[in-house]
């Protein structure tokens, strides 16, 4: 067994290895025709761009992105400056210039990697997904008989900030990073996807293509991992199983499909502000413009937020959302689960916690705000802030840099959840609803807490769950998610999520169960 | 007027909730002395430090700037001598502290019965952090440490085997009962535990005593000696045969002693403004069924409780209210409320309803008393129960029928687990020839609401 796990991890390094590597191998090449067809077909105006292109491009052949690139971008901005300082604003080229590089390296690449898609596919995709299960499956007799599975968590290397653990977290945030700002470099991973977009939505896969195909990868073989180490729990089983077909079915399938159908691309459960850009003005624009599905869209996703997402959490908790459907709390508990514990349990981070994270709330509240303005009274600025300026610093500092790069590159060294506890708004807003008025609860069993700090550890929101299980105290918290983690790993049976009346939810903790004191005397003596 | 200081011996769980009260009630001056440990930690997390679920923070409940926030002093040294005349404490490294009130909350220590062998090196008890930081030591992996050997089947025993079959280190378990712990546990519990013992690969030996440990040459244990005459090789030996109160260094000091420090129902020993509570403290009568000496968490929280009131000005009685008391046997939750004897202490007219799962390690038994049928007891393995529930069962005098039909509410599983109050209560009218139908859920009864 312990072979079987060691060549897993093998196979998946191998794998792993050969998919980072793509985005330094490839080669480039367009000839003069192609371009002129590629730059008819875009319907670039900028002859200056164009030209720059035959003479820099055509016929020529690149090794690499990191040859084709530059070349691109300088000669894109070239042009732009060119066109600005004559006041040729029409031929002016407003896609960005990484983004460029990114779709002509996509037009250009040639040989292996480009051509060989399907046994790309496997090298890279299939042994990592065949590794990661030879790795993983073993478990289910080496974990032995069933119950909590935590042994040495805070012995190895990779779940106690080791080494490992800081390889993952760069690995990571250089991954994001190549994601959201050098999609270029990500250009042959997206030749590895074309088959599988192409069946999908019909069109060859972008780099985000690869990426929701890798989410759901990745949730999928984490999910086994947590299939097999929960395997006693039936919350985590069906927990797992749900946040998996909402990321599959929800996220992935049902966009690409509705693509191919010629509708707009949505993901219907991704609701606003978590879904941030939903009230931009090319979003509704392009809503409005799709007739009846465009017209369903825009009344759902308001539906969504005003209606569904409140009443289902004053009935469930916001649990129902953030980790039984929810893709960012999708991954985190699947991908995340390893690294649970380093969320930090001090007060000071629950104090940094609250601010932050319903900063972000007000943020986005206000940046929608002021698109909305903008959006119907057809200007670019309110009150001299410019709609655009708020909308990119947004995108830019929260939808990229803290839910992508810092939300999962953190993962390793901070805890699962570092996007959903400090940063998400949606679950800022929804924690106000659990907070205030909502049957959610976790119920603390009597005295028969042991304060032994596990329910503590294991919570990936960090929330000090001890300090009320001890004193007798439900737990009644804006941030937490109902992972149900902290009811598993308790060994005394001391918690346990449910829904049930409002009366009775915050429970007195005068006195702890066990002690009989004449309650009269006690109220007397008050 | 200056104010009044209150010391405390031990920063275990009854210390620290005594100051925590004292605080809460007062404005005093707290000074907590302990020894073992700069900050308070739950020892029964111990052994998930050993495991790697935790790491020692883990299990400091709470944050270093907690202690000077709410001015409770921390001193961490030995009190060597409490000379109650003078109200002064004298430390092993530090000045003497006066008192104007103190309260004993030492602890225990791991019994040793006088076993030749008991003090070589690989020799050790579970119950302090220097223990555990020896057990890392001597038992870092199942290379250094071929096999260890544990004497004593307890629940600390139980634990200990557990800590080092986490790390595949080949466990012999010497039980001194004909099985595991049924002086505590009825027959049919305690038959499933010696089954869940064996299934995790521990050498589990059945009413057999230590005789003695042997030394190799450098003075460190290297076999243990049965009474059945088998002699084990071994680089460890865990002694876990019970624990008993902490309180030598009271000797000659004028507080009265017997197996702990005596005190009465306030908690007072027979020298004035001198309290003792925890694991350490003795009651003078037994508390209804209880024993005289609890070494328990709860009992330490409970009188550390009750002992602040008393401090601050409002004497209150230790008053324990029904029993209850939870343990983890491998992968198996134990929970117990109320009294549900083992063979040996069961008196007649307590009678049980034993239910086990056909195949899952899932059992229940269910006390009443013979007579009336009252409910007295119940005691639950791999499944869940609502304290609160079953409290106001026992205090209510419920009858077990009643407590058949609203199993139901007791439920504490997660959701979604199976449950399986029907099969129990079908088995419970198999035996008793009852027509009992179990009664669904009902959150009025649960959170026991009156009128609407
Ligand atoms: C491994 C293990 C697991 C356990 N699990 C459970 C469980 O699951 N459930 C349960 O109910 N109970 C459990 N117990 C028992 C429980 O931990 C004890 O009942 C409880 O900790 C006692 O608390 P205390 O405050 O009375 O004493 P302690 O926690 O022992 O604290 C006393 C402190 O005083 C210090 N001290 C003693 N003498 C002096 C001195 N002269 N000068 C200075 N300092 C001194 C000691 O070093 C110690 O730190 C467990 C115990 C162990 C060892
Ligand atoms: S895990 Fe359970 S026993 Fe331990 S501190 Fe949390 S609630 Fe208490």
């Amino acid at each position: 067994m312990r072979t079987i796990k060691h060549i897993g991890l093998i196979i998946f390094l191998l794998g792993l290895t050969i998919f980072s590597t793509l985005p330094f191998l490839g080669t480039y090449s367009m000839s003069s025709s192609e371009i002129d067809q590629w730059v008819e077909q875009k319907r670039i105006k900028s002859e200056l761009f164009a030209a720059a292109l035959q003479e820099d491009v055509a016929d020529r052949t690149f090794e690499g992105m990191m040859e084709l690139s530059p070349v691109i971008e300088k000669n894109l901005e070239e042009a732009n400056a060119t066109h600005r300082k004559n006041r040729e604003y029409d031929k002016v080229i407003y896609t960005k210039a990484t983004d460029m590089a990114a779709e002509i390296g996509k037009q250009a690449g040639i040989g292996f990697i480009a051509e060989k898609k399907g046994l790309m596919w496997w090298a890279t995709f299939g042994l990592g997904i065949l590794g990661a299960l030879m790795f993983i499956l073993p478990n289910v007799i080496l974990l032995g008989a069933k119950g909590i599975k935590n042994n040495g968590i805070y012995h190895q290397n990779a779940t106690n900030r080791g080494w490992i653990a800081w390889g993952v977290f760069f690995y990571l945030i250089a991954f994001y990073l190549i994601l959201y700002f050098r999609p270029q470099y990500a250009v042959n991973w997206t030749y590895l996807m074309d088959p599988i977009s192409e069946r999908l939505s019909g069109n060859q896969a972008g780099h985000w293509f690869v990426y929701g195909f890798m989410y759901c990868t990745v949730m999928v073989v984490m999910g086994v991992r947590m299939y097999i180490k929960y395997r006693h729990n039936r919350y985590q089983m069906i927990r797992t199983t749900s946040v998996l077909f909402f990321q599959i079915v929800f996220a992935f399938l049902i966009p690409e499909i509705m693509v191919r159908l010629q509708m707009p691309y949505y993901d219907f459960k991704n609701a606003f502000p978590l879904d941030y850009d939903f009230f931009f003005q090319w979003n509704l624009r392009s809503l409005i413009n799709s007739g009846g599905i465009g017209i369903f869209i825009l009344v759902w996703g308001i539906a969504l937020t005003l209606v569904i997402v409140p009443v289902m959490v004053y009935f469930f908790g916001k649990r129902w959302y953030c980790s039984w459907v929810c893709g960012c709390g999708g991954l985190a508990e699947t991908l995340g689960d390893p690294y649970r514990q380093h969320s930090s349990k001090t007060l000071l981070s629950w104090r940094i916690e609250r601010w932050l994270v319903h900063g972000v709330l007000v943020f986005a509240v206000g940046m929608t705000l002021i698109t909305l303005y903008s959006f119907f009274s057809e200007t670019g600025t309110v009150l001299g802030i410019k709609t655009s300026g708020v909308q990119n610093a947004y995108s830019l500092f929260i939808g990229a840099i803290f839910a992508g790069v810092v939300g999962t590159g953190f993962y390793p060294i901070f805890g699962n959840r570092v996007w959903c506890r400090f940063g998400c708004p949606l679950a800022a807003y929804l924690g106000i609803v659990q907070r205030f008025k909502s049957r959610f609860r976790i119920t603390t069993n009597g005295g028969q807490c042991i304060s032994c700090g596990n329910c503590s550890t294991y919570c990936e929101q960090g929330i000090d769950v001890r300090a009320y299980a001890q004193k007798g105290e439900n737990i009644i918290r804006a941030s937490c998610v109902g992972c149900g983690i902290c009811a598993a790993v308790c060994p005394r049976g001391v918690l346990k999520l449910e829904n049930g009346p409002e009366k009775g939810r915050i429970n007195p903790t005068e006195v702890l169960l066990g002690n009989d004191v004449n309650l009269m005397e006690l109220v007397n003596r008050k | 007027m200056p104010k009044e200081t209150i010391a405390i011996i031990g920063n275990g769980i009854s210390g620290i909730t005594a100051a925590r009260h004292i605080r809460k009630l007062s404005d005093k001056h707290i000074i907590v002395i302990s020894s073992e440990s700069e900050f308070f930690f739950s020892r029964t997390a111990l052994m998930y430090v050993y495991m790697g679920h935790m790491k020692f923070e883990h299990t400091q409940p709470y944050e270093p700037w907690f202690w000077k926030k709410n001015r409770i002093e921390l001193v961490q040294d030995h009190v060597e001598k409490v000379d109650h005349q003078k109200k002064k404490l004298l430390l092993k490294a530090g000045q003497p502290v006066s008192y104007d009130k103190l309260i004993i909350a030492t602890g225990s220590r791991p019994n040793r019965f006088g076993w030749p062998g008991q003090d070589l090196k690989g020799v050790q008890g579970l119950y302090s952090k220097q223990e555990l930081e020896q057990l890392e030591r001597d038992a870092p992996d199942k290379e250094t440490c071929t096999r260890a050997v544990i004497v004593g089947g307890g629940l600390i025993g139980i634990e200990l085997a557990e800590m080092l079959r986490s790390r595949d280190i080949p466990v012999t378990f010497l039980v001194r009962e004909s099985s595991f712990w049924n002086n505590v546990l009825p027959e049919g519990e305690s038959q499933m535990i010696n089954e869940h013992i064996l299934e995790h690969h521990v050498d589990l030996r059945l009413s057999t005593n230590l005789v003695e440990i042997l030394a190799d040459d450098n003075g460190r244990a290297r076999a243990v000696v049965t009474d059945k005459g088998d002699t084990i090789p071994c680089n460890l030996v865990g002694l876990t045969a019970g624990v008993s109160p902490n309180v030598d260094f009271l000797k000659n000091s004028g507080i009265a002693l017997n197996k702990g420090v005596l005190v009465n129902r306030y908690l007072e020993t027979n020298i004035p403004d001198v309290y003792a509570i925890g694991d350490c403290a003795e009651q003078e009568e037994a508390i209804g069924q209880r024993r005289t000496v609890e070494a328990v968490w709860y009992t330490g929280r409970m009188m550390g409780e009750t002992v602040a009131h008393t401090l601050c000005g409002n004497r209150r009685k230790y008053n324990p209210g029904h029993w209850f008391n939870s343990a983890k046997f491998f992968d198996i939750e134990y929970q117990t409320y109320g009294w549900v004897r083992g063979e040996g202490s069961r008196p007649k007219e307590e009678g049980h309803f034993h239910w086990r799962h056909p195949q899952e390690k899932i059992c229940i038994t269910a006390a009443f008393h013979t007579d009336d049928r009252k409910f007295l007891g119940i005691n639950t393995f791999g499944i869940r129960m609502r304290h609160e529930v079953v409290d106001r069962w026992l205090t209510e005098g419920k009858s077990i029928d009643h407590v058949m039909e609203h199993l139901r509410d007791a439920n504490f599983d997660p959701e979604f687990y199976r449950t399986y109050e029907d099969q129990i209560v079908s088995a419970y009218n198999a035996s008793f020839n009852t027509q009992i139908r179990p009664q669904k859920k009902s959150w009025r009864r649960i959170l026991n609401y009156t009128g609407s």
